[in-house]
This record gives structure tokens, sequence and C-alpha cells, in this order.
């Protein structure tokens, strides 16, 4: 029971009181115009913030996302800012979480919801594979689940056991359900925009070795964007991105891999050769076009992800370019990916993630002599 | 919209205020504790046994804290006719089935009490949430019956739209759609809105993880959930027995700060008084509520199951003799409200009812291949669009083929 008993009065004191107190310090911070340098973490709860002003509808939940804001701090300040109501903690079961989220979707609210750790998503799978992805097929779009499902995932932070998983292609590979991932601290607030806009359910995975990873963004430039793009009908929802410009062969990669990719370009580009980078962004939808445009260009590709190669988003990639590029293709399309194995314990986990140079000895293998 | 703070809260307990919730209303005037008010009453509340009298008030099961009143004749009235299209409705699929015209049917004969309590108790604007076998409660809360009936005919997973009925899509997954009424009654709560939801499961059902994470969350956020647990004896071929050894599965209440309730799931007058003081329960604030409900399955769990492996015929026939039906026909009679006509009447309502869905279940309904990715995303990708180009361009050379052989 929450600590705190108040009459549904002072309640609602409470929530004008805490919308009043928003209120000025969005007036605040809407002064501290132009770029300022700021955490993917504090994008992605600068998105969560604007959306819960911008839409009453807007709840946040999960575990320990309340007072304490998150064991990320992602969701910081949200519960003191718009009340226990609209964001809150609960019972520690992660198929409860996702079920009442879709009861609530399917009752007029649009819930963001927090799984704590990737592989603390799987008791909650069944309730995603069953009911999140397939609501409004099997009511013939009756029933609309506008709900998103933030997983923190991947490795890179030294975690134990159950912290560290890749958990993408089990979502990306169940129909229904929208898989995003976004890289840079500009798309942690673009992206989370959108999938609190989608109508459709969206796995928002989020790399979890970038939350501290710092950029230069101006809020104001993408709290106006994100406006334009209401008002117009248009997003860069389910698009891809050209990460770095290149000539000689693309590096195909998503999420935590994207550093990866973006530092092993630039050592190629030390050696004289000109790599792309495309940031994937959204798993599902895929956009063929900007990642098959850049292969048709340089003729090369390398797909990078941290996940198990085997039956991955990796081996998807590698599939549909090679059906729509093949002809384009001066040599086989080469994949970076994770080891076979169980993720591995954090004085291993160098061994398994894919690096610099194996994305490099991949790029050497693309055939140039020919 | 105007969301209301501390939802998990429930309402304060002053001194000079008379206390508000039930348990502590029974606390006051019957001197029993909190744990006795959660805890069932001892013997499951019976009010009509099976020879389809009245039982003396002291022998319908109740006590202290566990009082329930007779419903209206108005409401008896409307579930003997609910009870009688239920069994029709039942035995004319079980029919439709054997006739290969439906898929399957998991019928609720001899449960038909349970099924039209539960949409009976319930007012306009509250919401149901059914099991696959809960069709007869999904067609009383007011659902076409052959919608109802197209997730077994085979045409479409749904027949019906959740929203404009309040009834969730019949759920196969065991429990998991316990979680969603806790959604629709905490998105209503927060809303101010005083909606109450009746969620259903199965005795077997009791043992999935949903089960216990749908009312721990009910009872942690205080939501106006009644979970009415149809207690048929077995899921498919397993007794409760491998089940469950708790004392009885509405014992489970107390285990999450609810009150429970066992009530004869083949007495519709119990059922409608227990689930009545339930849903009114629940509305006035009082948290989520636990009614288990003692019945039987008639007959074997689907067509492609053969009962007579795991059951004996004497213990069916035993069942037999609680006939809900016959009990409430008796009794209404024997108070004189229910006449000739009466029965004749609904009767001919039934028979409506089984044509209906004989039409509606024989009739061969087109079904178009484009659906299959219609519906996935509210907007198709580009993945999807190419796939169902890929389709239509298949069964346009199909049908090109076709013609051209027709033509040979």
């Amino acid at each position: 029971m929450s600590p705190t008993v108040t009459t549904s009065s002072e309640a609602n004191n409470n929530v004008s009181a805490a919308t009043a107190r928003a209120a000025a310090k969005a007036a605040v911070e809407a002064e501290k115009t132009g770029p300022q340098t700021i955490t993917l973490a504090k994008a992605l709860n600068t998105a969560m913030a604007d959306a819960m002003h911008a839409d009453a509808s807007v709840l946040v939940f999960g575990e320990d996302v309340g007072m304490l804001g998150g064991v990320f701090r992602i969701t910081d300040g949200l519960t003191k800012t718009f009340g226990q109501a609209r964001c809150f903690d609960t019972p520690l079961a992660e198929s409860g979480i996702v079920g009442m989220a879709v009861g609530m979707a399917m009752n007029g609210m649009r819930p963001v919801i927090e799984m704590q750790f990737d592989a603390f998503a799987y008791p909650a799978f069944e309730q995603i594979v069953s009911h999140v992805a397939k609501m409004h097929n099997r009511t013939r779009g009756a029933v609309k689940l506008p709900m998103v499902i933030r997983v923190p995932y991947a490795g890179g932070i030294g975690g134990v056991e159950h912290h560290c998983d890749s958990s993408e292609a089990y979502y990306a590979h169940t129909a229904g359900l929208k898989v995003y991932t976004p890289a840079t601290v500009a798309d942690g607030y673009r992206m989370l925009r959108e999938a609190i806009d989608s109508d459709d359910p969206v796995m928002f995975m989020e790399p979890k070795k970038l939350y501290w990873s710092k950029d230069q963004v101006d809020l104001e430039a993408l709290r106006a964007e994100h406006a334009a793009n209401t008002a117009r009908g248009t997003s860069s929802e389910g698009r891809a991105a050209v990460a770095r410009a290149g000539t000689d062969a693309t590096l195909i990669a998503y999420g935590p891999s994207i550093p990866t990719a973006l530092a092993a370009a630039a050592a190629a580009a030390e050696e004289g050769r000109s790599l792309e980078v495309i940031d994937v962004r959204s798993i599902v939808p895929f956009d063929d076009e900007t990642v098959c445009a850049s292969v048709r260009k340089t003729g090369r590709a390398v797909v990078i992800a941290e996940a198990h190669g085997f039956a991955s988003v990796a081996s998807e990639i590698v599939a549909r370019v090679q059906e729509r590029c093949f002809h384009h293709l001066a040599a086989p399309i080469r994949r970076v990916t994770g080891f076979d194995v169980p993720y591995p314990a954090p004085k291993l986990e160098h061994y398994y993630l894919p690096g610099v140079d194996r994305i490099l000895d991949a790029v050497d293998d693309l055939q140039w002599e020919d | 919209m105007t969301i209301s703070a501390d939802h998990t809260a429930q309402e304060p307990a002053t001194k000079d205020a008379a206390p508000q919730d039930p348990a502590s209303e029974a606390v006051r005037k019957f001197g029993i504790t909190a744990e006795d008010y959660m805890l069932p009453a001892r013997h499951q509340i019976q009010m009509v046994g099976p020879d389809g009298t009245l039982n003396p008030h002291t022998e319908q099961g109740t006590q202290p804290g566990h009082e329930y009143g007779l419903p209206s004749d108005a409401e008896l009235l409307a579930a003997y006719e609910q009870l009688v299209v239920g069994r029709r409705v039942n035995d004319q699929n079980s029919a439709l089935v054997r006739q290969g015209r439906m898929a399957v049917y998991p019928s609720s004969h001899g449960q038909e009490a349970c099924q039209v309590a539960a949409a009976l108790c319930l007012a306009e604007g509250d919401w149901l949430f059914p099991t696959y076998r809960d069709s007869v409660a999904v067609m009383a809360r007011g659902v076409d019956p052959v919608q109802t009936m197209t997730l077994f005919r085979g045409d479409w997973h749904g027949g019906y739209d959740p929203a404009e009925h309040k009834v969730g899509i019949q759920c196969t997954p065991l429990t998991t759609q316990l979680l969603h009424g806790v959604g629709v009654a905490h998105a209503a709560k927060l809303r101010g809105e005083d909606t109450v939801v009746l969620a259903m499961c199965g005795d077997g059902a009791t043992s999935e993880g949903d089960f216990h994470e749908a009312l721990n969350f009910a009872a942690v956020f205080h939501l106006p959930v009644v979970f009415f647990v149809q207690n048929n004896q077995y899921a498919i071929s397993v007794p409760l027995a491998h089940q469950s050894v708790a004392p009885s599965l509405a014992h489970k209440a107390v285990g999450y700060g609810m009150a429970g309730e066992r009530v004869d799931g083949n007495d519709v007058v119990a059922l409608l008084a227990v689930l009545g003081r339930a849903v009114k329960l629940a509305r006035e604030g009082s948290g989520p509520l636990l009614v288990e409900a003692h019945t039987y399955r008639m007959q074997a769990h689907t067509n492609a199951d053969d009962a007579t492996r795991y059951r004996q015929d004497s213990e069916v026939a035993e069942w037999l003799a609680k006939d809900p039906l016959s009990r409430m026909q008796t009794y209404l009679t024997g108070r004189g409200l229910l006449g000739d006509a009466a029965v004749d009447r609904i009767a001919e309502k039934a028979e409506a009812v089984a044509a209906q869905l004989r039409d509606g279940l024989g009739e061969d309904v087109p079904v178009d291949p484009q659906d299959l990715f219609n519906y996935v995303f509210s907007t198709p990708t580009q993945q999807l669009k190419e796939q169902s180009a890929m389709l239509a361009d298949e069964l346009a050379r199909d049908a090109a083929s076709t013609t051209t052989e027709a033509g040979k």
C-alpha cells in the first residue's frame, strides 16, 4: 500500500500542484534554448515527461519506476512531477505488468511500461506473444493496443547473468509487434515519442550500455520536430538512418553496436577505406529501402549485432539484402555477431562482443582483390 | 480526463466516520476478525437445493458477514429464461460440431447457472472477461450468438468487438485474461468511473501464474474486480485434487487480502445472490473479491476428448441429479412464478436462437485471403504489403490457369 493516504479531492489538488510545478520546470527548460549536452537516459526521460504532459492517458509503471526512478533512473522524477496515479510501482511480476497494461490500453490508456532487464521480461512472454501482438488482428482492428514495453537490453556493462541478453529476435519474430532500438541521444527522444504515439504496440529496446552516452542535442528543436511531424502525419518512424556516409562497403548495425560500427569506420578511414554505417533504428518494420540503397551503392556489406548470430536479426538482414541486392554484391555479406553461447560472465564478455578488430577483419574478407 | 492520484490506497478509515469497507463493517457488526470476513463461509452457499425447494435460511450456508438476500422475482425469471436458452445453445453447438459444421465447441452443459449469473450480475458498462468455455455467458451479455461462435466456426479468431459489448475476446491461454480485466478496471478507476469487471476462469486455471498475479495486482491496487472461478472438477482429464490441496479455491482469497466465497454453482438463485453482492461491494469500493462456484462439466472437455477414460458414469449421474435447469424450473413452478405459457414462450425463444445458430453456422462464410494482412498492424508495413501482393498474384495466376483449363 502507498505510504501516503489522501482523499480524492486532495489527490486532485496534488495533481494540479504537480502539473503547475511541471509546467514551471518545462518553462525553465524551454529557456535553455540551443544545443545542450545530455545523456540518452535524460533524452528518454524527457520523452516520457513530454508525452505525459501532452496526453493524460499516458501512464508509466513497472518495478521500481516510482520514487526510485527505475534502476537505471530512466523514469526519474516522473512520480514527483505527475503523481502516483500516472507513474507508479507495481508488484514484482512482469506478466502482471504487461497483462494489466493490455487491459488499460483496451480501456483508453497509453501505458509505457518498463521491464527492469531484458531477461526479466521472459515471465511476460506469453502476454506479449499471445495478446500484445495479436489483439489487433484477432479483433479485426477493433481493439488497438497503444502500449510501449521498454526493455533495457544487451551487454557491455559487466552485468551478471540474466542482465545482458539481446532479446530483440524473440520480439522481431513475433508478428504484430513493432521493435525499435535507438542508438543516439536524439533518437532516444525522437523514437520514444513516436513509440508512445503509435497505435500499435512497440517493444522499445534500449541499449543499456549507451544510457550514459552523451551528445549535444537541442531538445526544443526535437520537440518542434515532433510537433511538426504530428501535424503533418510524417515521421522517421520505421526508417533506418545513414549514421556515417561512405563509398566502399556498408556496415549495417543497430542499438548497442552503432558506436562500435562507427569506431570501425573511423579506423578503416585511416587505412584509406570508406565505410558507410547504416543505423537500422527500427527492426520491425524494417527499412529495406535505405539499407539496400546503401549496399547497392557500395557493393559490400557486414552486418553487426551483439545477439547470437544463429537465427538472429542479423541473419534476417543478410537474407533480405542478399535477395534484393545479389547482382550488386562483390562479395558474400558477412556477419559479426555474438557467439552462439549464453551471454558470458563479466570477465569474458569482451571476447564475446563484436569489436572493432573483428569488424575490420570481416571487412578485409570482402574479396577486395577480385 | 482527470486521473486521480494515489489509487493504490484504500479509503482512509477515520475514527468519526462509519467504517466503509465490508471487512471493517463485519468486524464492527458481527465481532469477527477481518480474516474471518475474508475466509469463505464454512459451507458453500446454497439457496435452492437439487430438488427445487428453497432451503430454510439456517441451511443456506450463510453466517455472520456472509448474509445473502433472495433475488427479486424478475431477476429469477430472467435467469430462468437465459438458462433455457443457454442449455439449447450448448446442445445445438455440440450437434453442429458432430455434423462437421463447426471446428470445436467447449460446452458449458451443466454449468449454465454459472454462465447466466456471471452475465446477469453485471450492469451496463461493466466488463466481462470470459474463457473459451463461456460462450453462453458472452451471449447472455448481449453479443450476437453467431458472432460469438465465429472463433469456433474457424473463419476468424474473434467475431465481435470487445469494446462495443464490454466483453473481452474469449480467451484460450488460461487466466491471461484475468490481467486484462485488472487493467480495464484500473483504467476505469483512474478516470473515476464506477465500472466493475467480472473475470472468469476454471479450477485448473488457478494453477497458472497469471491467476496469482491478477489477484495480487487487483488487491494491491484495490480494484473493482470480481474473480469468478467455475470449479467444474476437471481440467480436461485432471481432477482438482491434482491442481490444488487448498481447503477450497475460495480460500485462496485471504492470501491476497480479499474476501472469498463459495457457492453451489448449479443453484442460479444462490449464484445471483453471491455474485450480485460481490459486484455491489466491488462497485462501492471494497476492492476485489473471489467467488468459487462448485459445478460440473457434464460433457467431455471438447468433442476431441473422451471423458470415459478419466471419470466414472456414476459420478456423472450424481451430478445429473443436481441439474441447474430442472432445479430452477421446479422452484419457480412451485412458487407459482412460472406457468405453462411462460415455459412455452421461453422454449420458443431458445428454439429461435438455435435456428439462428444453425443458419449462421451452416452457411459457408466467404473468407478474404487478404484479411491475413489487413489487421496485423493499424497501418500495414512495407513487408506485409509485399507479401499481400505476392498472395494476390498467386491467386490471380491460379484463377487464370483454372479459366484456361476450363476453356480447353
